[in-house]
Parts: structure tokens; sequence; C-alpha cells
């Protein structure tokens, strides 16, 4: 049976709202551990600030909030429906675009999510407070993980998968080059090769937004360094979540949508010219020609992805 | 009613067992002490798993009400169900001859066997389908009718539902539930299988197609949207059907055919099981406002293009004025004596009428004659004096739009409530399908109201439903 366009949009907006809660749970904890250990006054909430600008919420936050208070960042992250891009937010956007199409998904992937949402609803300001907050962003981090198991494991391997999977590497490569872009003035080449206290405080949170914090020892067997950490989340293909790996997987899965469809489309010239962009590249090369430069580069093509592929697929 | 006993389904009035449900009662009496209990949170746990639901209300998305499921099936015997399906098969093959009649010569109207105000002047008539000719001359090809039961022997049509009925998915998860929770209990008795229900829609869809349809029909459910109440049974359909699953702006028409917006492109449709009322299936022949439906849809469907499922105009055959002339219809067109009862109905607008009903008011049911759900209903013996006065007010200024009944005593049946197990009134829908013939599933959906003495089985109002058996021979 063919898939219609609408199905192919609910699919493709369903893998990235639920990367992004995962994705949105990250920059809180780190924003949150980040305050914590602010040692100048007002050091937290500019911290708190420079998360949500990684999360591009921080114009809807401000319209809201005079105040970067603890409070006020947790509420708007996880709950309130104002922000595009809150817990909430997104797992009803997902629960919905799943809703929008049960017959295309497997009874797995519904039930990861359906459970997720039920159990959200359960969930009050007061269980987000204080040490309880960490202990409620890992589990929707979880639950993104389960909801990703269900669909490698039960989903059949046809255009509903790959539309599902190009959103979550579109949704991911977005949020890593954001985060990149949010600090990458600490990531530039300096005259002092080694990092002072604030240099390491931030480079850790950049590499904890990412979950790479840990990964990043395995590979380079060294302390952190500027240039590494750009290294290992531009350039680095075994790394996950590396901007280089999402290019790849949304070429990989355009192309199976080639396979399937016999033909290609824009949006495949799209992905070409993103995945360009990582390939055979160096981080000299990129430093040589500007690091927030190749950033906005990278996500205005990231971007237009999104925008042939609803054209090449009709969506609505 | 008041003081007579009910007739039981389970229980004859002396207390002993009814044949049909002999292993049942067996199978009751073994179950631990908690065990009904057990099952019943079990069955909850299974439908809320699934995600089957039956409505949303407005933006707060979790609060999705399941339908309350009672673990105790209701059962009807091979003899008491080959009567039943041959008056039905009866009167869906006259409903539907009366609407190819209405909608061509007027026979009816012109033999002044049914009055042609109550036609030509119904808002359920549809002057659009004059002249149509539906593929197999079927204008309704999904029927549930409602069947209540008052002794032994003594049925009753209370509304033949001719426009799109819902609940089939309830029968096909009841039945899945139940064998799930007592698999036990099938082995004892041979209950009629439910399970080929969407098999069996399939193929009466198919049958249905257009004559100039190449190749194998393509099907589409056509749904208002996740928002609908029975949205999880329009997906849940499509799914077991193998169809598409679209909403209007999924669907367009271009030089008379309905097409679907596909990832590679339009596809021809050819039939349309469309779960949208018929005045918002197409804003250029009805409603102009609608956002649901497809611009173009009924040219394409006058031209033979494409078939809906329901036709449009067939709810002019079970508006609740035409309904007391069923039996007149069966006659007329099958010159056969209806085998199924209609329901003693009296009219208002004659003022000796009138008058009796209202002295009679408080062992009567009234009934808007256009509402449904169990809503705008009086049911006389529980109601309070004011709002008799109130019904009063409201028949006397509009006699024509109240049909007045004396009130059943719906059969009871044993169900399991807070209480324990106990009696509560139930009513039964079995789902029919026309095409190229009539198939009748096996049971059906029974609803029971699970207030104690309360008539009234509707979801909305705190009916829950029972799995219902057909025994097999």
């Amino acid at each position: 049976m063919r898939m219609l366009g609408r199905t192919a949009q609910h699919l493709f907006w369903l893998s990235r709202y639920v990367e992004r809660a995962e994705n949105m749970a990250r920059l809180l904890d780190v924003g949150y551990r980040m305050s914590l250990t602010a040692r100048r006054e007002g050091g937290a909430s500019e911290h708190m600030l420079s998360m949500m600008q990684a999360a591009e919420v921080e114009e809807a936050f401000a319209a809201k909030y005079d105040q970067a208070d603890l409070d006020s960042v947790v509420h708007f992250m996880m709950f309130d429906p104002d922000n595009p891009s809150s817990v909430f937010s997104c797992l009803l956007a997902a629960r919905t675009n799943a809703r929008s199409v049960r017959t295309a998904i497997t009874l797995d992937m519904w039930e990861s999510l359906n459970s997720a949402w039920l159990t959200f609803s359960q969930i009050k300001p007061r269980d987000v407070k204080g040490a309880k907050l960490l202990g409620v962003l890992q589990w929707v981090k979880q639950l993104s993980h389960e909801f990703r198991g269900a669909l490698l494991g039960t989903k059949l391997r046809d255009d509903g998968y790959c539309f599902s999977q190009v959103g979550n590497f579109i949704e991911r490569a977005d949020n890593t080059a954001r985060i990149l872009d949010m600090k990458y003035y600490v990531l530039l080449p300096r005259a002092k090769m080694i990092g002072g206290d604030l240099d390491i405080q931030q480079w850790t949170l950049i590499l904890r937004a990412a979950s790479a914090h840990r990964s990043y020892r395995h590979v380079y067997h060294d302390r952190y360094k500027a240039h590494n950490i750009a290294d290992f989340l531009i350039l680095r293909p075994e790394m996950p979540r590396s901007l280089v790996y999402c290019a790849q997987m949304i070429e990989e899965t355009l192309g199976g949508l080639t396979k399937l469809y016999g033909a290609k489309q824009e949006c495949h010239e799209a992905a070409a010219e993103l995945a360009a962009m990582v390939a055979n590249n160096s981080m000299d090369k990129i430093f040589a020609d500007g690091l927030h430069d190749f950033l906005t580069e990278f996500l205005a093509r990231n971007y237009r992805v999104t925008e042939t592929l609803s054209d090449s697929y009709n969506f609505y | 009613m008041g003081d007579t006993t009910p007739f039981d389904e389970m229980y004859n009035a002396d207390g002993s067992v009814r044949e049909p449900y002999s292993a049942l009662a067996q199978w009751l009496d073994e179950q631990p002490d908690r065990g009904l209990s057990l099952m019943s949170s079990d069955a909850e746990a299974i439908f809320r798993r699934l995600g089957i639901t039956f409505a949303v209300y407005g933006s707060d998305e979790g609060n999705e009400k399941l339908i309350p499921f009672d673990v105790i099936p209701r059962i009807i015997s091979a003899m008491e169900w080959r009567r039943l399906s041959r008056g039905i098969e009866q009167r869906v093959r006259a409903l539907n001859a009366f609407l190819y009649d209405i909608y061509h010569r007027q026979e009816i109207i012109k033999a002044g066997r049914i009055p042609e105000k109550l036609i030509l002047q119904n808002s359920a008539f549809c002057p659009e389908m004059m002249g149509l000719e539906p593929a197999r001359g079927v204008y309704a090809h999904i029927i549930g009718v409602d069947i209540v039961r008052t002794g032994p022997d003594d049925f009753y049509v209370l509304e033949d539902n001719l426009r799109t009925p819902s609940g089939v998915s309830y029968m096909l998860e009841d039945r899945e539930a139940m064998m799930q929770l007592a698999p036990d209990l099938f082995q004892r008795c041979k209950v009629a299988p439910v399970e080929n229900y969407p098999e069996n829609l399939r193929r009466t869809l198919e049958s249905v197609a257009p004559h100039n349809t190449s190749g194998s029909p393509t099907i589409a459910v056509l749904t208002p949207g996740i928002y609908n109440s029975a949205y999880f049974e329009h997906s849940f359909l499509a799914d077991q059907m193998g169809a598409q699953l679209c909403e209007g702006p999924d669907l367009f028409v271009d030089g008379g055919r309905v097409y679907m917006r596909t990832t590679t492109g339009p596809e021809r449709v050819d039939v349309i099981y469309r779960r949208i009322d018929d005045d918002y299936i197409d804003p250029l022949t009805f409603r102009p406002d609608s956002m649901l439906g497809v611009p173009g849809l009924f040219d394409a469907y006058r031209a033979g293009n494409v078939t809906l499922v329901n036709a449009p105009g067939t709810g002019i055959a079970d508006d609740k004025a035409v309904y007391t002339y069923v039996p007149e219809i069966v006659e007329f067109y099958l010159g056969e004596k209806a085998l199924l009862n209609n329901v003693p109905t009296h009219n208002c607008v004659d003022s000796d009428e009138r008058a009796w009903v209202f002295d009679n008011l408080q062992d009567l049911v009234v009934k808007e004659v256009h509402g449904s759900g169990g809503y705008g209903m009086l049911i006389g013996p529980t109601s309070s004096k004011a709002l008799r006065e109130e019904f009063k007010k409201r028949i006397e200024a509009r006699p024509d739009n109240y049909i007045v009944q004396p009130t059943l005593a719906l059969s009871t049946c044993p169900t399991f409530v807070r209480s324990g197990i106990a009696p509560r009134h139930v009513d039964l829908r079995p789902y029919v399908l026309i095409g190229d013939e009539v198939r009748i599933t096996p049971g059906g959906l029974t609803r029971v109201a699970l207030k104690k003495g309360s008539l009234v089985v509707n979801s909305s109002q705190g009916g829950g439903t029972k799995d219902t058996w057909v025994l097999e021979e």
C-alpha cells in the first residue's frame, strides 16, 4: 500500500519530537548542574540563559519571565505549553503525531509513547524540585531510548522507517550544531593551549549536553582540549551525535527511499550538500574558515533538507 | 414495569439457569473469591494499554475515557440467533429497497402507504440523491440494528442505525480481551467467531466498487481526525482491513475522480468508507463551511467514479418518524410479514393521542425525532414531576418533534459490579454488512446500563459493554 504524504510527515515529526524531548532534558540537566557550581553572583542565571539559547527558546522565555531563576526555568523547560520545545510540548506533539498514524507505527512504538505520556501527565512541579529534577530528566532520556528501541526493533524497514530515521537525525544534527554554536568561542584555538578552570567548565558543559563527556576519554585518551572536543562533535564518525555521523545517516536513509521509490528527489541533493560539509574535512580547515560561519551554514543546509523533503514527498 | 421483575438472560424466574448459560454458571461457581475483580482490572489494563478510548475532551489530551468492560459475557443460543438474524436480514433488505424506491419512482408514496410529507419534507431526505444509481443498488452497506429483549421470545427493534453506526471495534476488542481473560471458558462453549468482521467488511466494500475500477479496488476510510470520539475505531478498522486511513485534505478530486496524496504522487481511490456525516462530506454540495470533507466528492460519486459507504441520504430510512412504518415497508417491498417487532410508537400530533400521552407520561418514554446517544429523552418511570411538566411544554410547542413509546422492561444480564454479581439491563447491536450478499456477524455489541435499575445503555451516559456470544450447535 502506498503511503500518504501526511503519514510520512507525521512519522518524520514524531521522531523529531521524541529526539527533541531527549535533547531538551539533556540541556536542562547541563544548565542545572552548571548553575549549581556557579561561583559568581548571577552566574547561575547566565548558565541557564545560554542553555536556553542553545535550545533556541530564550526569546520565548524572555517574553514571559524577567528572571532566569531555577524554578521558572525548570517549569518553562519541563511543563510550559507556551514553550514549543518544553518536554510537555514535545511529548504532546509526539503523541498527537503518533495518534494520527496509529496504523503506520507498531504496537510497541505506540505503547512506549502512550505509557510515557501517561506517566508524564502524573508528574507534578514538586516532583522536579531540587535533586529530584535529575532523576526525572534521566527518565525523559530513557523514554526516548525506549521509543527508539521499539522503532529499531519492531518497525518494518519500509518507507515509514526511512521517514522516522531521517527525522531523528535531522533533529539531532540540529541540536548538536546549536550546542556547538552556543559556545563556539570557547573552542577557538588560542595561544595558551591549556584551558583554565572556566574553560574546562564550559567544555564539560558542551560534552555533557551531547552525552559525550565519558566517550571523549575513550576516543582521545587525553584531558579535555578544545580542538579535540570540536573534532569529536563535528568530524568523528564513531560519535553518534556528531554532525558527520548525523549527516551520513540522513544521506544513507534517504538512499533507502531512492531504492524503495526508484527515483532521486531534490532532498537527496540537499542531503548530499549537507554531508559534503563534514566529509573529508579537517578541524584545521574549519577553524581557518571560521567555526561560527561553518555552523551557521550547516544549520541552514540541515533546514533545507527538511524543506526539500516536505516538497519531494508531498507532506501537507 | 416497577413491580414486575424483567426477563433475565441467565436465570429463569424460579432461579434455575437457562440452558445457554449452563457452562458459564458452572465456571462462575469455580472462580476464586477475587477472581472476577482481578479479571476486571486486567481487562482495564489491556484496554488502556491499547489506547482503546472513546473520547478526547478539548485540549486536555490525557482525558481519554475507557468504556467499562464487563467480564461476564452475554450468551445467545443458536436457535435464538437463527430467528434474530433472519429478522435482521429481512429488515435490512427491505430498508435498502425502500431507499432505492424513495430516490427513484417513490412507488410507496404513490401507493399511499407512507405520507408524502413525512418523506419529502424530512430533513433526512437528500434530494441530491434522486435518480442516482449506487453500485448493486445498495445504499446502506453497514448497519447496526439496536435490539432489546423483554421475554424469551420477545425481541424489539429500537433503531435501525443506517448512517454511520459505531461500536464494532468494541465488539472485536471485547472478544479479544475475553479470550485473554478466560480462555478456559471458551474451551467449554462453542462460540461463533466474530474475528472475520474486518475481512467481511473489506469484501463488502470491494464488492460495491465502481464498474470502471481497474484491478483490485483501493479502499480508504475517511475520518474527521484524531479529535473525533470514534477515531480509535476508524484507525482500528483501516488497520484491520489494510485500507488507507484518510482525512479530508488527504483526498482531492480531479477530472471527476478521487485521488489521495501519497509520497509518490496521486493514487486513485475507488471506495470510501466514510465516517463523516452527510452534511460534511463535500463543501461544494453540502455544508460549505465543512473543513472535513473533500470538495467535488459528491460529483465524483454521482458520476459513478467512486462509491461512498454508506450512501448519503440513508438517514431517511432510520428517521424515528419513518421507523413506525418499517413493518409496512417490509410488507410493501418483500410481500412478507416483518419477523422482528417494532416498539409500538405514538405520535403527539393528533390531539386525542397527545392527551392520552400526557395522562400516562409516567409510564412512557419520550424521544426527540432527531435525537441520539440517549440525550433529549424522557424516561417516565424514573423521571421527576418537574421534568415531565417540562416535556409536556416542549411537546405542546413542537408535537412533530417527539415520538412516544411504552417503557420496555429491557432484559437483564448478570454483571460484575462493585457489590458483586447483579442483574443489569442490556441491549444488543448486531452489525450487518450488505454488498454482494448480506453478512451478519454472529452476536454484536451488548451494551449494559451499569447503574442499578437504569435503562440507558449509552456509553456517554455510563453504559458499559459485554462480549456477546452466539453458541454454535
